[in-house]
């Protein structure tokens, strides 16, 4: 497709419809339910959790995520423009040596990743990263 | 998916006591999410690894849940404390029931 200038006008038309479509409330409260039944609606602090995601990613099919809590049991990833938000739980023993881990994770569209840490003393962590997807990782 | 599923995982051979190892682990599995359409529009069954656990000697390292948006052939890495020579032993559960189980030694250098 050649680059005219109608082409990008579109183009970025339908960028900016994407970026209002994951502002959706419906998808936002499946993400925020999903974490006030882990957190029991505990208040969630930040700067506990690095997390890190690509800033963009171009295929969403496969998406490395990495997170890394120091001091804590559990770390949730959460990811808000999915048909489901749920996406992981890690959950660290006697013999894991740092609290962090990695994996690959489907992205539906470009969303917020969130990772939420419980940690040692029962409080909440969390951390959230923006991911934008060219294609789409659900299928269908 | 009880056929071809072939778990892959790095350990390091050896290490000093109380040393910090990274481990990888790749199991091939297509992880059916549930949400995609066949051809005929019909709904193709969620048929996924559940649950990824890691061991050593008995004592535990790291219980993952897998939900449906864990990519095909789930990829997972981290760290784990090593205090003797010994046996880690990784264990994958799929939705259908099958239990997905690999071994590795560790020496003591």
């Amino acid at each position: 497709m050649d680059l005219t200038r109608r082409n990008f006008i579109a183009l970025g038309s339908g960028t900016f419809a994407l970026a209002t479509m994951s502002a959706l409330p419906a998808f936002a409260n499946l993400t925020d339910d999903a974490i006030a039944e882990l957190t029991g609606g505990a208040a969630l602090g930040e700067g506990g959790v690095t997390l890190n995601a690509p800033e963009i990613a171009e295929n969403g099919n496969t998406v490395p995520i990495g997170v890394d809590a120091p001091g804590a049991v559990e770390i949730s990833l959460y990811a808000d423009g999915n048909p489901v938000p749920n996406v992981a739980t890690f959950r660290f023993g006697p013999l894991s040596a740092s609290r962090s881990a990695s994996t690959r994770i489907r992205l539906a569209k470009t969303q917020n990743v969130v990772a939420v840490a419980k940690m040692e003393d029962g409080s909440f962590q969390m951390a959230k990263a923006e991911v934008k997807v060219t294609i789409g990782g659900c299928g269908g | 998916m009880a056929s071809g599923v072939k778990p892959r995982v790095k350990v390091p051979k050896s290490a000093a006591a109380g040393d910090i190892i990274t481990i990888k682990t790749l199991i091939s599995h297509k992880m059916e999410s549930g949400q995609r359409k066949d051809d005929d529009g019909n709904i193709i069954p969620r048929s996924i690894i559940n649950r990824f656990t890691a061991e050593f000697n008995g004592q535990n390292v790291i219980d993952v849940v897998l939900e449906p948006a864990i990519s095909t052939n789930p990829f997972f890495e981290f760290e784990a404390v090593v205090p003797e020579a010994g046996e880690f032993k990784f264990t994958w559960y799929d939705d259908d029931g099958d239990v997905y189980e690999t071994a590795k030694q560790i020496a003591l250098s």
